[in-house]
């Protein structure tokens, strides 16, 4: 039984040690023609520029005053100002912009663990356990991957507007809680990773099935688990159009929608210019480190989905 | 002020566009909508004390809001804010009328009221004495803009009005000994000398039809109107190929640029004296102070070009009126609150400091900020000349239902005549077809 116990764990473990440094190492070892390898690193590097360009763009104009924005050239620093910017943004009305930040955090990190808790129970039941209808449940929920977010908002705003729930914070994280793609890699996931006899071993041991769950079969899904997060994470921080339905007190914005709102009304108040291009920079922050901390994770998992 | 954010409210719309379908195909529940309010023309006081919301986009419109409440505990406005109105707020406003939950009051821009009215979204406030009473204390043709042409109701007040003037560079006309045009061929015959000394006198904007809207206005001349039998459509009015030919004339010489408006290359198109005019709204003030602040002091303001010599007529671009929607449980209330937020100086005081709104009242053309010099214009008191316009603007000029469709389909064709491949009347004449279709499909009569 030990054995039984050890052998998947210690498969999960190095897949993940394997992921941080392994598909390199074969690459290297094959000669390839050195054409062919100028004209893939040519085509890498057009398109690295190509989507760093815009980033770069806004780091530049980030640390520009309000003039120097306009006469000066889009992608080189003039005076820096990026400190009284940032300060100015993070103190204009009463730190709103703090307040979207911290409503962002609440409502992608809240809602991606949540997210996150019911695809893995969700797919390991579907992937686990014998019952009727379990591929006519697994197939809606595969349905439910096609439906887009955005169709959905108007139907969740009459619903929520039945319960009285708009304009709450509960009417963007209710709605972000659910997602069908980690159900599907979840339940892909577990199926291929989760052995049968370990379940069972579990259960001879006299672990309920919650125990096992949670115990066993969550953390052999581990990689799988990060995965759906990170989706859901980047999901909801992205997310504009459910919160523009939804919300109307502008302290419960999210960042996204917060700017858009700041945007438009650029007209009024031209110093907003600066406020918005410093807060995108500022609001794309907490995904880079999200993506570098877990990215590790992010391509085990999607690579596991894919091929089992 | 909706014209900053066409292309990403026509975005927008095409995925409204797509949830709209997708609520039809959910539909049969909306059995919720629009109960209430059904019988809400008495205007009569609630008992005890009120609590009212309010949308708005109006940067710091909470305090105005902070002030009312601070002096009226028995009416207690609640600010709820969002995007600008085509920016998604209108659509909010759809939506929570469907659902029920609409606040007691909007902002709403005049050219979207009709839409709003055909709805049936708003109540009427012509049941409330004081808002019937308080007419003369607007400027008439804001008033036409809130009565949609039917005198006998009040479908929102008046908030801020959009008079037009010409702004232009004082600096390079004294210095090219170009006389300050006066009338339409005097700023045609302008612009071929400013042609010749390098610059171009205007930049024509593909995006604003609101502003080709303001000069048709200025020129008498109508887009909609609307009587027992109908919407009446009439985009390819006489007066309106008038002023589509005048500028399909100057594009044909090359006497404007056609640089896309609101982008930063337009703003440096003025910043860098390329662009020597441009006719626009009281608003537009602050659009070039930020757009090109290398320029201070060098503009100045004078009345909009005539069509005839001597005459004194002015456009109106922009503009915003505050409704109550329908379902709204008080009335006297929330129409109390709106007089107060758009007639009194203290209100009006307030949104002028705070988001540069031009009161739509008489008296507040004369608010002591609006009397004073601008020093990006060179100290000149530029207000004058726009309070003198507001008096000058046509209170006929009415908004179509639709005009959301009508801005896009004349833009498609701003855009080609733009680029050689149509031309400004074209233009008029295909959104007038588009128009007519679009209010049929709507089922909303039109005449023929």
């Amino acid at each position: 039984m030990t054995t039984a116990t050890r052998s998947p764990l210690a498969a999960v473990g190095s897949a993940l040690v394997r992921d941080g440094s392994g598909p390199t190492a074969p690459g290297r070892s094959v000669k390839t023609p050195v054409m062919p390898r100028v004209a893939a690193m040519l085509v890498m590097a057009v398109f690295t520029v190509y989507f760093l360009l815009p980033i770069w763009w806004l780091l530049v104009a980030a640390t520009k005053t309000r003039g120097d924005v306009l006469s000066t050239s889009p992608l080189w620093f003039a005076d820096l100002n990026i400190v009284e910017n940032v300060r100015d943004v993070l103190t204009y009305r009463n730190g709103l912009f703090g307040q979207w930040m911290a409503n962002s955090a609440l409502y992608a990190g809240v809602g991606a663990l949540v997210a996150t808790l019911l695809a893995a129970m969700c797919g390991y039941a579907l992937a686990k356990y014998r019952f009727r209808g379990r591929e006519a449940i697994f197939n809606i929920v595969l349905g439910g991957v096609l439906v887009p977010a955005t169709a959905l908002a108007l139907p969740l705003f009459l619903l929520f507007s039945r319960v009285n729930l708009t304009d709450t914070y509960w009417a963007v994280l209710l709605p972000s809680v659910v997602s069908p793609f980690g159900v599907y890699l979840a339940r892909i996931y577990a199926a291929a990773s989760v052995p049968d006899e370990l379940i069972e071993a579990a259960r001879l041991d006299g672990a309920g099935e919650v125990r096992t769950f949670f115990g066993i079969s969550s953390r052999l899904m581990t990689p799988a688990l990060v995965t759906v997060f990170l989706f859901q994470f980047v999901a909801i921080w992205n997310n504009f159009f459910l919160p523009l339905i939804m919300l109307r007190d502008e302290r419960k914005f999210p960042v996204t929608f917060g700017l858009y709102q700041w945007n438009t009304q650029l007209n009024q108040i031209p110093e907003l210019n600066t406020y918005v291009l410093v807060g995108a920079l500022l609001s794309i922050i907490p995904l880079i480190v999200a993506f570098l901390a877990l990215q590790r994770f992010w391509r085990g998992g999607l690579g596991a989905g894919s091929v089992k | 002020m909706q014209h900053r954010t066409r292309r990403g409210a026509t975005a927008l719309l095409s995925t409204t566009v797509l949830v709209a379908l997708a609520a039809c195909s959910s539909g049969g529940s909306g059995s919720g909508s629009g109960d209430g309010g059904a019988d809400a023309a008495a205007c009569e006081p609630s008992e005890g004390s009120v609590e009212l919301s309010f949308t708005s986009w109006i940067p710091g419109i909470e305090t105005a809001v902070d002030a009312w409440n601070a002096e009226n505990p028995d009416i207690q406005v609640t600010v709820q804010t969002g995007p600008n109105g085509n920016g998604g707020t209108y659509q909010n406003f759809f939506n929570q009328l469907k659902a029920g939950n609409a606040p007691d009051l909007g902002q709403i821009e005049y050219d979207a009221l009709p839409n709003f009215r055909v709805q049936d979204g708003l109540a009427d406030l012509s049941a409330c004495a004081d808002v019937v009473a308080a007419q003369d204390q607007f400027v008439d043709w804001t008033w036409g803009q809130v009565t949609l042409g039917d005198e006998s109701s009040v479908w929102a007040l008046p908030q801020d009005s959009g008079p037009m003037a010409m702004f232009y560079r004082a600096d390079l006309f004294e210095a090219n000994g170009i006389p300050i045009p006066t009338t339409w061929d005097e700023y045609a015959a302008a612009a071929e000398q400013v042609r010749a000394a390098g610059g171009y006198i205007t930049n024509f904007s593909t995006a604003d039809v609101n502003q080709l809207a303001g000069f048709v206005w200025q020129a008498d001349g109508q887009w909609f109107s609307n009587d027992a039998d109908g919407w009446d459509v009439t985009l390819t009015s006489d007066e309106s190929e008038k002023v589509a030919d005048y500028w399909q004339g100057l594009l044909d010489d090359d006497l404007v640029s056609t640089v896309p408006a609101w982008t930063t290359e337009w703003d440096n198109a003025y910043n860098t004296g390329q662009a020597w005019t441009w006719v626009s709204a009281v608003w537009g003030a602050n659009s070039i102070a930020s757009g090109a602040p290398d320029t201070a002091g060098k503009w100045a303001v004078a009345p909009m070009p005539q069509w005839e010599a001597g005459d004194t007529a002015a456009g109106n671009w922009g503009g915003s009126s505050t409704a109550v929607f329908k379902g709204s449980d008080h009335l006297y209330e929330a129409t109390k609150f709106a007089l107060w937020l758009n007639t009194s100086e203290e209100a009006l005081t307030i949104l002028n400091e705070e988001a540069n709104i031009y009161p739509a009242t008489k008296d507040g053309l004369s608010l002591p900020v609006l009397q004073e010099g601008v020093e990006f214009y060179g100290g000149q008191a530029i207000y004058d000349v726009f309070a003198e316009a507001s008096g000058q603007v046509s209170p006929d000029f009415v908004w179509g239902p639709t005009m959301t469709q009508v801005y896009n389909d004349v833009s498609d064709g701003l855009k080609l005549a733009a680029t050689g491949q149509g031309t400004v009347p074209d233009a008029l004449a295909a959104a007038q077809t588009k128009t007519v279709d679009a209010l049929k499909a709507q089922s909303i009569p039109v005449q023929e």
